[in-house]
């Protein structure tokens, strides 16, 4: 990703009025081109990303627009496979609508969306889920007179002999839970409304990844969490990780972020300002980078050893 | 280097967060043994969420107190008039239960029932009776259509339950005029049903040996059930109930059997003539209260009425069709007022345009409400409407049976009423604030 750097490369850029446009044409770069050339996102990849595969998701120019107000523009972002993606932005930086329009409930009005290389048309919330794109809202949607496995269950409910497989639903819910290592509950019969911030937020994601969910969409996960709460939160989104299924967070935690992220992409006023792998930001940068679009001490981080020999201009 | 942008919020311990997990939990699944049974329940009872066991304990202690002021009351002629007069309370309380469990209300059963006995004593009247089975089946049909375009109204339209059927109660009764005035034009807002078979709901019985053989098998078959599940459950390695709840569970619907069957066994002909056996009515409500909890505890309905009750936007998210449960909901509601309707019919032997529908369908809601339902909807059993319907009956006629006429009749319905609904919403205040 070459995008940092050459923020570093052309300080004259910083104080311009309109450098987001630049920056989201090298962030757009950097996505897209899977070409050799771009070996410091290769290198600082985990291995579970296959370079020669079609990313899961790709979002190419995306625009959006309210009447007068355009709330995204020419959003191009890779959701690779295996991989956490944090979207950062202000209040207003357009996180959720982008999150809505993956997720079927808004359609873009340019742009495409590729899932796994082939163009798809997310119509309805329903045409996300079937591609296996689960999203768990900020409220995370749970009845709280139901249990655990009900929730878990909701809509989907096992039906044996006429009636509801408790027996089939109780196991398949365990063992779902159990692979998250979601070890905290008491028992999967106790009502959602007893349970811990933390633990809801794990019934509601555990209840994504048992629809065999490819992409797990997390609105604002550890907003309303304490320290521990949040721990459990973040161990989740590692497990969802090592099970192969791309997730995206959208977060205004940058502790969280750090402390979870594969990938960084950060949005400023409908724009994408910059993406690129974690390593690349510290917190500083990345507050610049919500705030200004740009940001001046990425020039001084040392961490990308190719910054200056890029040749994406 | 730290740029946290959201501190940390305060957050509950952990020792905190269990006891409110184990208050809101079913103990079925938690307890281990018979003494974590109870104790889990206590704390649930504590939370509101009680189940029958306070309820049970209430009705016994009016039942004490009445017996200690009339002696009379729990003789069997007694008993089993009180039966009769508990039944279609609680079968018009089992109605409100669907809607009740949505968050919704239906004021309208109390009328739509009236009009749909109407409609089945109408197609019985002589000299050309239709079959009865087709002449209940009108019966039933009309308030379940009635309660079904309430319910259409109430989606569709986005408009609050309240007003769509306190609007539908209006309509009910002029309808109930309407219809009376052309099935029986002399009978003076009066007419007589004329079949034997649905007399005999109310004034037959079964023979006392048959209320045995009945009795005990329905107390076998549920017993077996309860401990096949069980069993079932643990061979799957998932955990089930105490063995020792279990049973005493059997043994509880055990006694209450052959209670029901010792009274409706007792000969309460008054020394006319010997009348013996359980009546034909407690059969039917019994049945309907099975048929009922298996489809609101076992079917994808059911769970779905919970779901949309508890966190609509959760149902709707989950791709439940809001409307069809909903509409679904109120027809059953209404469907249960029509065969509230028949038994109110067979126990007035007919049916008259002064029938108290609005002060039915509120003894209703307060059956459903003392036995536990939740007016914010999500919380509710059908075996609540049975216990408080057999409250506010017993209040009725042992108010009755002490001579005291109808205002403390009111009186004391209401405070008990208030009392429910009270402890109602302390509960769930309780719940969301923990």
């Amino acid at each position: 990703m070459t995008t940092p750097s050459a923020e570093g490369a052309r300080p004259a850029d910083a104080g311009r009025a309109s450098p987001p446009d630049s920056h989201v044409t090298d962030a757009t770069d950097g996505a897209d081109a899977m070409d050799p050339d771009n070996t410091p996102q290769a290198s600082t990849d985990p291995p579970a990303s296959d370079p020669s595969a079609p990313p899961l998701l790709s979002l190419v120019d995306i625009g959006k627009s309210f009447g007068p107000v355009r709330v995204l523009s020419h959003i191009t972002l890779d959701i690779p496979v295996g991989q956490v993606t944090a979207v950062v932005g202000d209040n207003g930086a357009g996180k959720s609508t982008l999150i809505k329009t993956i997720s079927g409930i808004y359609h873009q009005d340019e742009g495409q969306i590729l899932w796994q290389g082939r163009q798809v048309h997310l119509h309805t919330p329903k045409d996300a889920t079937d591609l296996g794109i689960a999203t768990v809202y900020q409220d995370l949607a749970l009845a709280d007179n139901l249990d655990i496995v009900a929730n878990m269950f909701l809509g989907h409910e096992l039906v044996k002999h006429f009636q509801l497989d408790e027996i089939g639903m109780e196991k398949s819910a365990r063992q779902t839970l159990a692979d998250l290592s979601v070890v905290t509950v008491r028992s999967v019969r106790q009502a959602v409304g007893s349970l811990s911030g933390g633990q809801r937020q794990a019934v509601a994601v555990a209840r994504a990844v048992m629809r065999q969910a490819k992409l797990v969409i997390l609105d604002e996960p550890t907003a309303a969490l304490g320290v521990t709460q949040t721990r459990v939160v973040l161990d989740l989104i590692k497990r969802l990780k090592s099970q192969n299924i791309a997730v995206i967070v959208i977060s205004h935690n940058l502790n969280d972020v750090q402390s979870v992220a594969d990938r960084i992409a950060v949005l400023r006023l409908g724009r994408l300002v910059a993406v690129g792998p974690a390593s690349q930001y510290d917190a500083e940068s990345i507050v610049d980078l919500m705030t200004t679009g740009t940001s001046k001490r990425l020039a001084a981080t040392p961490a990308e050893p190719s910054a200056g020999s890029s040749s994406e201009h | 280097m730290s740029t946290d942008v959201q501190g940390p919020s305060p957050e509950a311990g952990e020792s905190g967060d269990i006891a409110a997990e184990v208050a809101l939990s079913s103990p079925d699944v938690i307890a281990d043994s018979l003494g974590e049974y109870a104790k889990i329940w206590l704390s649930r009872v504590r939370n509101g969420d009680s189940g029958a066991l306070p309820v049970i304990a209430g009705l016994v202690v009016i039942v004490i107190y009445f017996q200690a002021r009339s002696s009379l009351f729990l003789s069997a002629g007694n008993l089993v008039n009180l039966i009769g007069q508990a039944a279609w309370i609680v079968m018009l309380g089992m109605a409100e239960v669907f809607v009740l469990l949505l968050g919704e209300i239906d004021l309208s059963i109390g009328y739509t029932s009236a009009v749909g006995a109407t409609f089945t004593c109408w197609l019985l009247l002589p000299p050309h009776p239709a079959p009865w089975p087709l002449a209940v089946l009108v019966g039933l049909a009309v308030p379940a259509v009635f309660s079904g375009l309430q319910g259409l109204i109430v989606t569709r339209l986005r408009l609050p339950s309240f007003v769509v059927t306190l609007a539908g109660q209006l309509l009910a009764l002029g309808l109930l005029l309407e219809v009376m005035n052309s099935a029986a034009p002399s009978g003076g807002g009066t007419i007589r049903l004329y079949n034997s078979v649905l007399v005999d709901i109310y004034f037959g019985s079964l023979s006392p040996v048959a209320g045995w053989i009945v009795m005990a098998a329905a107390v076998a078959g549920a017993g077996a059930l309860f401990l096949v599940r069980d069993s079932r459950r643990r061979a799957s390695n998932l955990t089930a109930p105490p063995l020792s709840v279990t049973l005493l569970k059997i043994a509880a619907m055990a006694v209450a059997g052959v209670v029901v069957v010792l009274i409706g066994n007792t000969n309460r002909g008054a020394g006319v003539a010997v009348v013996r056996g359980v009546p034909w009515v407690v059969l039917v409500v019994v049945v309907v209260l099975i048929a009922w909890s298996v489809l609101l505890g076992r079917t994808r309905f059911g769970r779905y009425v919970y779901a949309i009750g508890g966190n609509a936007e959760a149902a709707r998210r989950a791709g439940i069709s809001l409307s069809r449960i909903r509409v679904l909901a109120f027809t059953l509601a209404g469907l249960t007022a029509g065969i509230m309707g028949i038994l109110y019919t067979s126990y007035l032997g007919s049916v008259s345009t002064g029938v108290q529908g609005g002060q039915l369908v509120l003894l209703a809601v307060a059956a459903a409400v003392i036995g536990g339902t939740s007016l914010f909807g999500g919380r509710g059993k059908m075996v609540g409407a049975v216990l408080g319907g057999l409250i506010v009956a017993v209040i009725y006629n042992g108010l009755e049976l002490l001579g005291l006429g109808a205002a403390p009749q009111y009186i004391w319905t209401a405070v008990v009423l208030l009392a429910a609904v009270t402890v109602d919403t302390l509960a769930r205040r309780r719940s969301t604030t923990a």
